[in-house]
């Protein structure tokens, strides 16, 4: 390969990584969040994901509510009213399905309701995909933005070089880091993100203080359901998309926060960021059938080679 | 086959065989090939769910990966025909060989992880392969035709053979099933689902036989998946590698009754056509409702009845069959152990001069934390030491290393001789080193008995020795009328002298016992102490960790103190009560001063 066209590849693999990186970092903070405060691992995120996507879609796309924003800023609008949405979707199937297999109701239990929690997360996962096919259909869509087809040129750099950064994806990666700063702002300085920490903790002692840990539970379900569909709403700006599309992410999200170290909620961020780049350098050298397949031997191997994280510690011991 | 568990068997076979007699004489009055089709489904479902309940139903190991077998065998049986010409009644044979190798490949680095790890990654095994497949362009193979030599190739006119085929596929797999459930392997499989590190300590190679568990389920996935792709005679990666077929197995078996021979039988005979029936009269209109009955199914389970139909209407309806329960068949032979001779005295094997139990230099850190650091000490035969020391000071770390759940850092600990360290758990627990937890560590939801037949097949006993053993280690501590009761309705008290039983059930030379005596009243603790006084006398050599200091100045012969991970005194408990640094530890500078003023 010419010199110059693997460095033009290496440029816009790193550019690709970051911005995709973030989106999936946000997306993996909402699996964290999840897991990092009720110890759940929630096998439907991926569908979360794909109700945000979808959200988006019949807000903006074919003349519903917010396409009078115009294509420009309506598919972002779009995406950030996701959140809501999903935010109480989430927050329901917490107060009327997960809270009745986690919680305090499974402290000390066998297994502490792992099992439980599993099964039920799979039975929702289930029920919404093969919903989305019924309500949705399942042909692919997309929420157009003129974004996704427009790129900011940079260059010529080294050897002539020029970098691409495609516009729709530039403009979510810039929502999708601040609304991880958001989240991160709200989890450490309000008194909601200390009671959410302090049920993550120690569930038990926090009700002795006071706090109201079902409530905290339903509110880090709603929450992380919402992070992911905002996600998914960015991500519908450059992907198309059917009912079963969280599949294809939901490997990517274990791995991110695998990665980041199971229960840190912004390793989970640096998590997606990391499988981000791996997914962009993989595409350099995989043809595209195994991009996925790829993703998959990385997953097993940060599983099986460490556990605890690239950037967090073993919290377990014997 | 465990002792006492022959009429168990003989029960279930005989109705394995009228059930299907029965649906196979149903099968002669359905004309509809879409019926027959789904009457030849559900057998094959329900193997599939067999297959599961095998790993994540006994064992506990909850994979949502299962696809990858039946794709393995699906996929062989499909190309072995179209490639090599080869039929499919030796394609299954074949892809049941290489379900068990994909079994063994998988599951070398899987079990290494536990619980949500290995959940997970179980999943991504099948999708990796799917995508594989699709890259390699098998999207969809359909299999040859052989008009000249059908029989040969499986191929039959009438599709009530099919059903047969899968009937006697599904009673292969029911009976397999049914021995493991009565088998020690059954057993030892049960005891790792409820606690893998007591049954480790029990004796119990958790990793080999959740390997072995994990193999026999992949050739038995892998047969079901093989005769499904000839039964639809297509192949396509999602079909058999996909998500729903790994979830079809969870959801039978979840919904019919996990860790039952019956409950993926009755979960594919109730779920399958259901779904099927659904797919048809509404799949153009709905086209996803298959998932949702089953998403829908597996909730509502897990709601209402989490352990599945089987159980439940078991418990709801056969109440006094069930107060029996598993432990019926095995009671009968405990009682008639019990009407027997005494219990023989546990009697010190011969063994070479020196102490039983010598420690030398032992360390053990945790980060910065030196949490067990140059400990030494030693233990003669016959003898009970008492390791006391402040909370934190190291105690059961030092169990933690002794038994092989914590690697040490440096030092050495020999048994008779024997180098401990380094050895596993469960080969520690054999060389004669029984364990008791700080946390009680029992198999809830099994008997009594069988709790403590545990201890006994961990050390090697054979079937009959072993429930000998293990009644004669309930007489010793007591708890001979609570034989059939399960663990979990045992008061605190008969929880730590059951699991005093398990650990003395393997013959063991040297006892560990971590604070046995915790969150017990004065009574309960007189009760116990008493047993405990009574091993001794039987000639048992005993290292107990214990906070109550009357208990064990009562109790023990020698003390060894420990404080910040060091031995801060040896020797005779009078003497080390009396001595300043303990003192010190225990209860402060300040009390120390105020005592010598």
């Amino acid at each position: 390969m010419d010199l110059e066209i693997l460095v033009e590849n290496v440029l816009n693999a790193v550019t690709a990584g970051i911005t995709i990186g973030c989106i999936y970092g946000l997306m993996c903070i909402g699996l964290g969040l999840i897991f990092g405060i009720m110890r759940i691992v929630n096998f439907a995120q991926g569908e979360l994901l794909m109700l945000g996507m979808f959200v988006s879609f019949y807000l903006v796309s074919e003349g519903r509510i917010l396409s009078a924003l115009g294509p420009y800023w309506g598919p972002f609008i779009g995406a950030m009213c996701a959140a809501p949405a999903i935010f109480a979707g989430g927050a329901l199937l917490h107060r009327f399905l997960i809270s009745r297999v986690s919680g305090l109701r499974t402290v000390g239990s066998l297994d502490e309701g792992h099992f439980g929690q599993l099964i039920v997360t799979l039975g929702i996962s289930l029920i919404l995909q093969n919903g989305g096919q019924i309500l949705f259909g399942s042909t692919p869509v997309a929420v157009r933005t003129p974004l996704s087809s427009e790129a900011f040129l940079i260059g010529p750099l080294y050897h002539g070089a020029t970098v691409f950064l495609n516009k729709a994806k530039l403009v979510a990666f810039f929502v999708a880091v601040l609304a991880a700063v958001a989240l991160y702002v709200t989890l450490e300085y309000t008194r909601l993100g200390k009671a959410l920490r302090a049920s993550a903790d120690n569930p038990t002692a926090a009700t002795y203080m006071g706090i109201d840990v079902d409530r905290a539970y339903r509110i880090a379900f709603g929450l992380g359901s919402g992070i992911t569909a905002v996600a998914g709403g960015l991500m519908a700006t450059y992907i198309s998309f059917t009912p079963f599309v969280g599949f294809d992410y939901v490997i990517i999200m274990y791995s991110g926060v695998v990665l980041g170290g199971m229960g840190s909620i912004f390793g989970a961020f640096w998590g997606g960021v990391t499988v981000g780049f791996v997914q962009q350098f993989s595409a350099l050298i995989l043809p595209p059938q195994l991009q996925n397949a790829a993703i998959f031997v990385v997953f097993l191997m940060i599983v099986l080679l460490r556990p605890q994280g690239l950037f967090g510690r073993s919290a377990e011991r014997a | 086959m465990r002792q006492g568990v022959g009429s168990h068997l003989r029960r279930n076979l005989i109705v394995l065989a009228v059930v299907s007699v029965a649906y196979l004489l149903l099968t002669l009055f359905v004309s509809n090939s879409y019926y027959q089709l789904i009457l030849t489904l559900v057998p094959v479902w329900a193997l599939f769910g067999v297959s599961w309940n095998i790993l994540s139903g006994y064992g506990g190991q909850l994979s949502f990966g299962h696809a990858s077998f039946f794709g393995i065998g699906a996929y062989t049986v499909t190309l072995a025909l179209v490639y090599w010409n080869l039929s499919p009644w030796l394609g299954i044979p074949l892809g049941m060989v290489l379900g068990g190798l994909a079994a063994v490949l998988i599951g070398l680095p899987t079990f290494r992880l536990r619980g949500h790890y290995f959940a997970l990654s179980m999943l991504a095994y099948p999708l990796a392969i799917l995508y594989v497949m699709q890259y390699l362009g098998f999207q969809e193979v359909s299999m040859p035709m052989h008009r000249e030599s059908p029989l040969a190739y499986m191929e039959f006119a009438e599709p009530r053979v099919y059903t047969l085929i899968a009937v006697l596929l599904l009673v292969g797999g029911v009976v397999v099933s049914l021995f493991i459930e009565s088998s020690r392997f059954g057993l030892a499989l049960l005891a790792i689902r409820q606690n893998e590190l007591a049954a480790e300590a029990a004796g119990i190679d958790a990793r080999s036989e959740k390997m072995r568990s994990l193999i026999v389920s992949g050739m038995m996935g892998a047969v079901a998946g093989g005769f499904y792709a000839r039964v639809l005679l297509v192949v396509t990666p999602e079909s058999v590698f996909g998500m729903l077929v790994s979830a079809q197995a969870v959801v039978v078996t979840l919904f019919g009754g996990v860790a039952s021979v019956w409950g993926p039988v009755i979960g594919a005979a109730i779920l399958v056509p259901l779904a099927e029936t659904l797919q048809a009269e509404l799949g153009t209109y709905l086209p996803g409702i298959q998932g949702v009955v089953y998403g829908v199914a597996i909730i509502a389970v897990m709601l209402l009845s989490p352990d599945g139909l089987y159980w439940t209407i078991r418990d709801r309806w056969l109440r006094r069959d069930a107060s029996q329960g598993v432990s019926d068949v095995q009671s009968d032979v405990a009682a008639a152990a019990l009407d027997g001779k005494p219990p023989a005295p546990v009697r010190p094997v011969a063994h070479a001069s020196g102490p039983l139990l010598q420690v030398e230099g032992l360390s053990r850190a945790f980060g910065g934390l030196r949490a067990v650091s140059e400990v030494s000490f030693s233990i003669a035969e016959g003898e009970i030491l008492g390791i006391i020391g402040p909370n934190g000071a190291g105690k059961t770390t030092l169990f933690n290393v002794l038994n092989g759940v914590l690697s040490a850092d440096e030092g050495s600990a020999r048994l008779d001789g024997q180098p401990m360290l380094g050895r596993k758990t469960h080969e520690v627990c054999r060389m004669g080193v029984g364990r008791t937890f700080q946390v009680v560590r029992s198999f809830p939801r099994l008997p009594v008995l069988d709790n403590v037949i545990v201890g006994a097949y961990g050390a090697g006993a054979s079937d009959h020795e072993a429930i000998t053993r293990a009644v004669r280690a309930l007489r010793q501590v007591g708890l001979q009328d609570r034989a059939a009761v399960a663990a979990g309705q045992l008061t605190n008290k008969q929880l730590r002298l059951m699991e005093l039983a398990r650990a003395l059930a393997g013959n063991p030379r040297l006892l560990l016992l971590d604070e046995t005596l915790a969150g017990l009243g004065r009574e309960e603790c007189d009760d116990v102490l008493g047993v405990l006084a009574r091993l001794r006398e039987q000639g048992m050599t005993i290292c107990i960790i214990e906070h109550t200091m009357h208990a064990m100045m009562r109790l023990a012969d020698r003390f060894v103190v420990l404080d910040h991970g060091r031995v801060l005194a040896t020797g005779l408990p009078r003497v080390v009560v009396e001595d300043a640094s303990v003192i010190e530890a225990y209860l402060g500078k300040k009390w120390l001063a105020r005592r010598d003023a």
